[in-house]
């Protein structure tokens, strides 16, 4: 019977599993849940979603398909008392959701729809069971922009008038890691290559042991070089101008890559990359490495990582002279495509909002140039972004 | 049948949180628990154990733990020692045998609660290589050729701070629950709780003051419960009257005892700031 259920869930992008959906049915037979939706909305959570983002999917979907179950055994209210609407909103709704609502002809004028909805669905639903207006882009809806709801069918059984799963008090966590510097560099963990290199001076004790043993029980001490993370990175960080805004995950990205790995050398550019970068912001215009000499002295096997937000001109990648800094000889694309030829393993983090950037023209020519490979700076993309690396 | 949990005189339990302890209770699966520092993950399994009665083993991990720790380890430097003494003792592996807290649980003559703590902080293949050991319950020791079995299935509390992703493997064979920052009414309980003689006033302001804290955007640290609970602590223990907590007075600019409840100078700087900055927003 609640195998519809489960697919639901799943369709909706909860992850839940056929041994899990398995224990629910044992739970349920074992009487843990009784009677009541509110014990079965827990008990199908803690069985079936084990990763609290996913908590606000599973509330979408219980919503969508428990929809008219309770209702079963309440009665839909004939008159709605206007005030217990009124401040349902007030309680539920935050002040843009309001905007909004005024924005569609005010408190009066929807209640007036709502009501004459509810006298249709009246009409049309004898018997049936079914929530105000929950599909589309109705006013009413859930999961529409305007994600409380009205729930029309007067205040529960337990006097309360939002159901737990509709609350949705976990749309705050779907997505929302904050990057910090530790959460990187548990991250950047699943790029350590471990290797051992330099000069034997640890203690190896299992060598030790082996060695021992086919030595007949007379000691034979084995040392070994110490392990450490052989893995080489180069990073590429874009500063100024519009990176202004990304200057502190910029830092928490560099200060956890500079604890995390000992071969690494990191470059400074402005919005794209041409013949020359450089080391020391303060001296960019004196000091500075030329492209050609980075080619050649670091080898093929260095990572490399750009940090950018590739917002700029489309001129400033495609066309000599584009720079807004300087004459370049030659188009930024050129110098980006020699450094992916000769590094073969890259990513370019991208701190700008993935939902931003169809609408830079400048981020799709780079992501273009890059082969794809540019991932959001959030700690999903950096695991997409290390995955690239590591390939 | 194992009576339910219901929260304790010290501990407030959630509706969602009674039901997935008693539905991992009932069908003797573990439960893992998630939740920002300081909301009472590892208190709860404590709690389990002393509303069911029952006797509680923890096992703290770190990241140098490894998962045949929490089964026995095998003291091989002592046998050895005692073989050169030409101990007796030497002749029964068994001897050398140490049962970690997992065998500890499994061989308790009553159904015993285990506390696996920050499960997190291991290397990633822990969980995974205690899978069949919190499946079916038993392990097999190799030194000594026997087979152990959990006479009771233990009430298994995991904990994770979600500093690395957990198996889904491992995940499938748990209860989850995830310990939500409590809302103010849930705060006002957990307080009544844990100091029941407070001032409604002095909770109150304090509860605003907190709430307020925590809605400063950017902090790095964002207090939880159990700083509540210390601040509250050091409040009653200084007197400081109810009134001292509103922050206009532009002299002072933090809640009196800060320290209790912002853990990174960053964080004061920061909070400084912005009452700063309100402060002349106001007066012009």
């Amino acid at each position: 019977m609640l195998t519809p259920f489960f697919y639901t869930l799943r369709e909706a992008g909860v992850p839940a599993s056929v041994t899990e959906y398995l224990t629910l049915l044992e739970a349920l037979q074992r009487g843990v849940a009784r009677f009541s939706v509110n014990d079965f909305y827990f008990l199908a959570r803690a069985t079936l979603v084990k990763d609290e983002k996913h908590f606000d999917r599973f509330d979408k979907a219980f919503t969508q398909y428990f929809k008219g179950i309770e209702q079963s055994f309440e009665h839909l209210q004939k008159a709605l008392p206007e005030d217990w609407l009124k401040l349902l909103a007030q309680r539920h709704f935050t002040p843009e959701e309001m905007a909004q609502i005024e924005a569609l002809g005010g408190w009066d004028k929807l209640l007036e729809t709502l009501k004459q909805r509810l006298e249709e669905q009246k009409g049309r639903h004898e018997g049936g069971n079914k929530w105000i207006g929950t599909g589309g882009t109705s006013p009413f809806g859930h999961g529409g922009y305007n994600p409380e709801g009205i729930r029309i069918g007067g205040p529960g059984g337990k006097g309360k008038a939002v159901k737990v799963w509709e609350r949705r008090d976990y749309r705050n966590l779907d997505d929302n890691v904050e990057l910090g510097t530790r959460n990187i560099k548990v991250a950047l963990r699943k790029l350590r290559r471990f290797a051992r290199e330099g000069a034997a001076d640890q203690f190896d004790i299992d060598g030790t042991i082996s060695a021992t043993a086919r030595n007949a029980g007379l000691l034979d001490l084995k040392f070994q070089p110490e392990r450490h993370n052989a893995l080489k990175l180069l990073l590429f960080f874009d500063v100024g101008g519009s990176m202004e805004s990304h200057v502190r995950v910029c830092e928490e990205l560099f200060s956890a890559c500079r604890g995390e790995f000992k071969h690494l050398e990191y470059f400074y550019f402005h919005n794209c990359i041409y013949e020359s970068v450089w080391k020391d912001s303060r001296r960019r215009h004196g000091e500075r490495t030329t492209l050609f000499d980075l080619l050649r002295k670091y080898q093929p096997d260095y990572r490399v990582i750009f940090i950018g937000d590739a917002s700029m001109s489309p001129y400033e990648i495609m066309q000599p002279g584009g720079s807004i800094e300087h004459w370049n000889e030659e188009a930024g694309a050129v110098w980006l495509q020699r450094l992916t030829q000769r590094f073969q393993r890259f990513a370019w983090l991208n701190p700008e909002p993935q939902d931003r950037w169809d609408y830079v023209q400048s981020i799709g020519i780079a992501r273009q140039l890059l082969a794809e490979r540019m991932y959001p700076l959030t700690l999903h993309g950096l695991d997409d972004a290390i995955r690239a690396l590591k390939a | 049948m194992t009576s339910k949990f219901e929260g304790t005189e010290r501990y407030v339990a959630t509706e969602d949180l009674m039901m997935a302890v008693n539905a991992a209770v009932t069908l003797a699966r573990p439960l893992l628990v998630k939740g920002e520092p300081g909301t009472g993950k590892t208190q709860l399994a404590e709690e389990i154990a002393r509303s069911l009665d029952k006797p509680l083993y923890r096992w703290h991990v770190k990241s140098t733990t490894k998962a045949q720790h929490g089964l026995y380890e095998y003291d091989a430097v002592s046998r050895l020692r005692d073989s050169q003494l030409g101990d007796a003792k030497v002749h029964d592996i068994g001897n050398y045998i140490i049962p970690g807290r997992l065998w500890e649980a499994f061989r308790s003559a009553r159904q015993a609660v285990l506390l696996i703590d920050e499960i997190d902080k291991a290397d990633i293949e822990f969980p995974n290589d205690l899978l069949l050991e919190l499946d079916r319950m038993e392990f097999y020791v190799h030194e000594t050729r026997e087979m152990i079995q959990a006479t009771h299935r233990p009430i298994v509390i995991i904990t994770s701070n979600n500093e690395k992703e957990l198996p889904d493997a491992f995940l499938r064979r748990c209860f989850f629950h995830f310990i939500r920052f409590p809302d103010a009414e849930t705060m006002t309980r957990i307080i009544g709780v844990h100091f029941p003689e407070l001032k409604r006033e002095l909770l109150a302001e304090a509860l605003n003051a907190f709430y307020k804290l925590r809605d400063v955007p950017g902090l790095k640290k964002k207090p939880s419960t159990s700083e509540l609970l210390d601040w509250l602590k050091l409040l009653l223990a200084d007197d400081i009257p109810p009134e001292a907590l509103r922050t206009d007075d532009p002299r002072k600019s933090l809640p009196p005892l800060h320290g209790a409840l912002l853990k990174n100078e960053q964080d004061v700087h920061l909070f400084e700031r912005l009452i700063f900055l309100q402060r002349r927003q106001s007066r012009q």
